[in-house]
C-alpha cells in the first residue's frame, strides 16, 4: 500500500498526468496526453477545445468509463469522498467506483434523449438512482424526492411530470430532468459535457442559470465541457483550454479571454463572433487538428501556428506561468537564456 | 416594384397536415412578408420550430406553398413549374446544414460538381481544367478532385456544398444553418470563404441560423421569427443593440457573449417556458402568454408587422399605437 494520499485544502478533485489511449485497428490513438487540472469545491472549470481535442475523453476516464478499445494508461485521479478521505479513481477497487459513481460524483451528457431510458418514467429514473446508493428503499419516499427535485430544476407541475415517459416531454424539459437525475444524491462533482448544445438559445440560459444556482445551493465542483466561449464567458471561474489531446492553456477566466498567451487561445478567441462589437474579420486558424494515430512531436499546434519555429517541431514545450494561476505550454513563453 | 429588390415574399404560409388528423395543422409559416436587396445578406434568426427552415425551402421552391407570392427579379415565379423552375434554380441555390448528408457518399467531388454544369448545359471547355480553376475560388486542390466526399473534412465538405451552389453562378443563395456542424475554427473559416465569394460574385445571401452571433455578423438586415411569422425585422447593429420586440428582448439576452466582463454585467432576463407547438397556436399575438407587457389587446387580435422607425419592422402593439 502507498502512503495516505492527499488533496490541498479545498480541492475535490485533482487529476496528475492523465493518459488515455486507444487501440484501434488503424493504429495507437493518442487522446489524451498527460493532462493535469484539478477542481475546488464549489467551482466551475470549463474543458474547452474543438471536436476530437479529448476533454470528453478525459472527463470519462475520470471515473473509468473508457471502453475498449480504450485504455487508460497513466496518471492519477484524486478525488475527495463524502467523509473525507482521499482515494485514487483509478486504483480503487470496483465497489468503491460503483458507490462513487451517479452519487459523488454525477454526469449529465449532451443528449438527454439517449441519457434516459424511454421505458421508464422520470420518477423511477429518480428511483433507480436512489436505490443503487442507499438500498431498498419504498417508492414513495423516492417519488417524493423525485417531486422536489423536478420542482428544483423549474419544471413546471412536477407532480404530474414525476410520472412521464421521456417522449412526453420537450428537449428542454428532459434536459431539466436529467439534470434532476444527476442531484438525486447530492453529488460533489458534477461533471456536464455539452449540456446545452443541443437546446435552443433561452432554453440554454436557463440550464446555465439553473446550473449555477443549483452549483451554489449544493456547493459543488463543476466540470463544464463545451466548444463555446460565450458559455465559458458566462459561467466558468476557471478554464483549461485543449488542443489534440493536451492542456495547452490555463488559467481564470478573465486571465485566458483578455490575456491569451498560447496561440491556440489567442485565434480561437478571434474566431468567434461576438455580437457585442464590430468585428472586420474572423481569424481563421488555417489548416486541421493533426492525427493523434501519430501525433507530432513537440507542439502539437506547430502546422497551424503563425509563429512556429524550429524548436517547436522537435521539442515539446513546457508548461510555464505567466502570472499566478494563469499557465500556457509554449516555446514563445520561454525567456532565452 | 424596385429595381433593387432580388426576392420579394407576400403573405407566404405554408401548413403541413397532420397525420391522423383532418383539422390539425402546422402552421410552419404562417404570413410572411419581406424583400431581399441586390447583394445584401438577410438574416433569419429564431429557435427551433419557428419555421426558419421552411421558410428557406418555400423561396427556393423545394416545397409548395399553401398560399402566398413568391416574386424573384420582379417575376411571379409561385406558379413556376418545368423550364421555367429550372431557369429560377440556376440563379437561386442552396447550402445545406449538414455537408455530410447533402453530398452524394457514392459521387466523387469532381461528379459532384459537374452535375449542375451538365444538368444546364454549360459549356466550361476542359472539365478538368475548368473544375481545377473552381475548387481554387473555394480554397481546395485539385488533388480533391477525384476523392470522395468521405475522405474530406466537415470543412472541406461545406467547401465542395458552397462550390456546388455557386458552380452554375446563382445570383441568390439560401445558407441554411451552414457552420451549424462544424468547430468555431472552422466556421469563421467558412463564413469568411462565403462573404469573399458574396463580394466577387455580387451574390444575395439569405442566411438562416439559430446562432444569433454568427447571423449579426453575416448580415446587414435581419429578421427575427416566433412561430411562424417575423416578429422583428431591421438593419442588424441596432436591431442587436436596441431590440424593440419583446421576444427579441429575451431572446438576445439568452445569447451568451464571449467577454467575460460583459457577460457577467449585462441585466439577466430569463423568459419562462418553451416557445409552444405551432399545430396550435395561441390567438392574438402568439407570444402573449410568455409576455409580460401582455395586454387584453395582444389575446384577441394579431399584430400587423409595421415600420415603427426607418427600416425597422416590428410586430407589437406596444408599437403600433405610435
Amino acid at each position: 500500500m502507498e502512503g495516505k494520499l492527499e488533496l490541498p485544502e479545498g480541492v475535490v478533485l485533482k487529476v496528475e498526468d492523465l493518459v488515455v489511449k486507444f487501440y484501434t485497428y488503424s493504429g495507437v490513438v493518442h487522446a489524451v496526453s498527460k493532462v493535469s487540472f484539478y477542481v475546488k469545491e464549489g467551482e466551475t472549470v470549463a474543458l474547452v477545445g474543438e471536436t476530437g481535442c479529448g476533454k470528453s475523453v478525459t472527463t470519462r476516464a475520470l471515473t473509468r468509463l473508457i471502453e475498449s478499445p480504450g485504455r487508460i494508461e497513466e496518471g492519477r485521479v484524486l478525488f475527495r469522498r463524502r467523509n473525507g478521505e482521499v482515494v485514487d479513481l483509478l486504483k480503487v477497487d470496483f465497489e468503491t467506483l460503483r458507490q462513487i459513481r451517479g452519487n459523488e460524483i454525477a454526469y449529465i451528457f449532451q443528449d438527454p434523449t439517449s441519457a434516459l431510458d424511454p421505458l421508464y418514467t422520470i420518477g423511477f429514473h429518480i428511483h433507480e438512482t436512489i436505490e443503487a446508493h442507499v438500498g431498498k428503499i419504498p417508492k414513495k419516499e423516492t417519488l417524493r424526492r423525485g417531486i422536489e427535485l423536478l420542482r428544483q430544476v423549474l419544471i413546471p407541475s412536477p407532480e404530474v411530470r414525476v410520472k412521464n415517459y421521456p417522449h412526453e416531454m420537450s428537449g428542454g424539459m428532459r434536459q431539466r430532468s436529467v439534470i434532476a437525475i444527476s442531484l438525486s444524491n447530492n453529488p460533489r462533482l458534477l461533471i456536464a459535457d455539452e449540456p446545452t448544445t443541443n437546446l435552443d438559445v433561452t432554453v440554454q440560459a436557463q440550464i446555465l442559470d439553473l446550473l449555477e444556482k443549483l452549483q451554489e445551493q449544493y456547493k459543488m465542483g463543476m466540470i463544464l465541457i463545451t466548444h463555446n466561449l460565450g458559455i465559458v464567458a458566462e459561467v466558468a471561474d476557471r478554464v483549461y483550454v485543449m488542443y489534440a489531446g493536451k492542456i495547452v492553456e490555463e488559467g481564470k477566466t478573465e486571465q485566458i479571454f483578455y490575456n491569451p498567451q498560447h496561440p491556440y487561445t489567442k485565434l480561437l478567441l478571434r474566431a468567434v463572433p461576438d455580437p457585442t462589437k464590430k468585428i472586420e474579420k474572423l481569424e481563421s486558424i488555417p489548416g486541421v487538428i493533426p492525427s493523434l494515430i501519430n501525433p507530432p512531436p513537440g507542439c502539437r499546434f506547430t502546422d497551424r501556428c503563425p509563429y512556429a519555429m524550429d524548436k517547436c517541431r522537435r521539442e515539446e514545450p513546457p508548461l510555464i506561468e505567466v502570472e499566478p494561476g494563469h499557465k500556457a505550454t509554449c516555446w514563445l513563453l520561454v525567456k532565452r537564456g | 416594384m424596385s429595381e433593387n429588390i432580388l426576392l420579394e415574399v407576400k403573405d407566404l404560409k405554408k401548413h403541413f397536415r397532420v397525420r391522423g388528423s383532418l383539422t390539425k395543422k402546422v402552421r410552419a409559416v404562417d404570413g410572411v412578408n419581406f424583400y431581399i436587396k441586390r447583394g445584401e445578406t438577410l438574416g433569419f434568426v429564431g429557435e427551433s420550430g419557428c419555421g426558419k427552415t421552411t421558410l428557406g425551402r418555400l423561396v427556393l421552391k423545394l416545397i409548395e406553398p399553401t398560399s402566398g407570392k413568391i416574386f424573384f427579379e420582379g417575376k411571379d415565379i409561385t406558379k413556376a413549374k418545368g423550364r421555367e423552375l429550372k431557369e429560377y434554380w440556376r440563379n437561386a441555390q442552396m447550402v445545406f446544414q449538414d455537408p455530410h448528408t447533402s453530398l452524394n457518399p457514392k459521387m466523387t467531388i469532381a461528379s459532384i460538381l459537374l452535375e449542375p454544369i451538365r444538368f444546364y448545359k454549360i459549356d466550361v471547355g476542359d472539365e478538368e481544367e475548368f473544375l481545377a480553376k473552381q475548387m481554387e475560388l473555394v480554397g481546395l486542390g485539385r488533388e480533391h478532385l477525384y476523392r470522395y466526399p468521405h475522405e474530406l473534412s466537415g470543412g472541406q465538405k461545406q467547401r465542395v456544398a458552397i462550390l456546388r451552389a455557386i458552380i452554375t453562378r446563382p445570383k441568390f443563395i439560401v445558407l441554411d444553418e451552414p457552420t451549424s456542424a462544424l468547430d468555431v475554427s472552422v466556421q469563421a473559416q467558412i463564413l469568411e470563404l462565403l462573404k469573399d465569394l458574396q463580394r466577387k460574385f455580387s451574390l444575395t445571401y439569405m442566411f438562416i441560423s439559430h446562432d444569433i452571433s454568427v447571423v449579426k455578423y453575416m448580415s446587414n438586415r435581419m429578421a427575427v421569427m416566433y412561430l411562424g411569422k417575423i416578429v422583428e425585422l431591421g438593419p442588424s447593429d441596432p436591431l442587436f443593440e436596441n431590440p424593440l420586440h419583446p421576444y427579441t428582448k429575451f431572446l438576445l439576452a439568452a445569447v451568451p457573449i464571449p467577454d467575460p466582463k460583459i457577460a457577467r454585467s449585462r441585466e439577466k432576463i430569463l423568459i419562462k417556458g418553451e416557445p409552444p407547438s405551432p399545430i396550435n397556436p395561441p390567438p392574438g399575438c402568439r407570444f402573449h402568454p410568455r409576455c409580460p407587457f401582455a395586454m387584453d389587446k395582444c389575446r384577441r387580435e394579431e399584430p400587423p408587422l409595421i415600420e415603427v422607425e426607418r427600416d425597422r419592422f416590428v410586430a407589437c402593439w406596444l408599437y403600433a399605437s405610435k
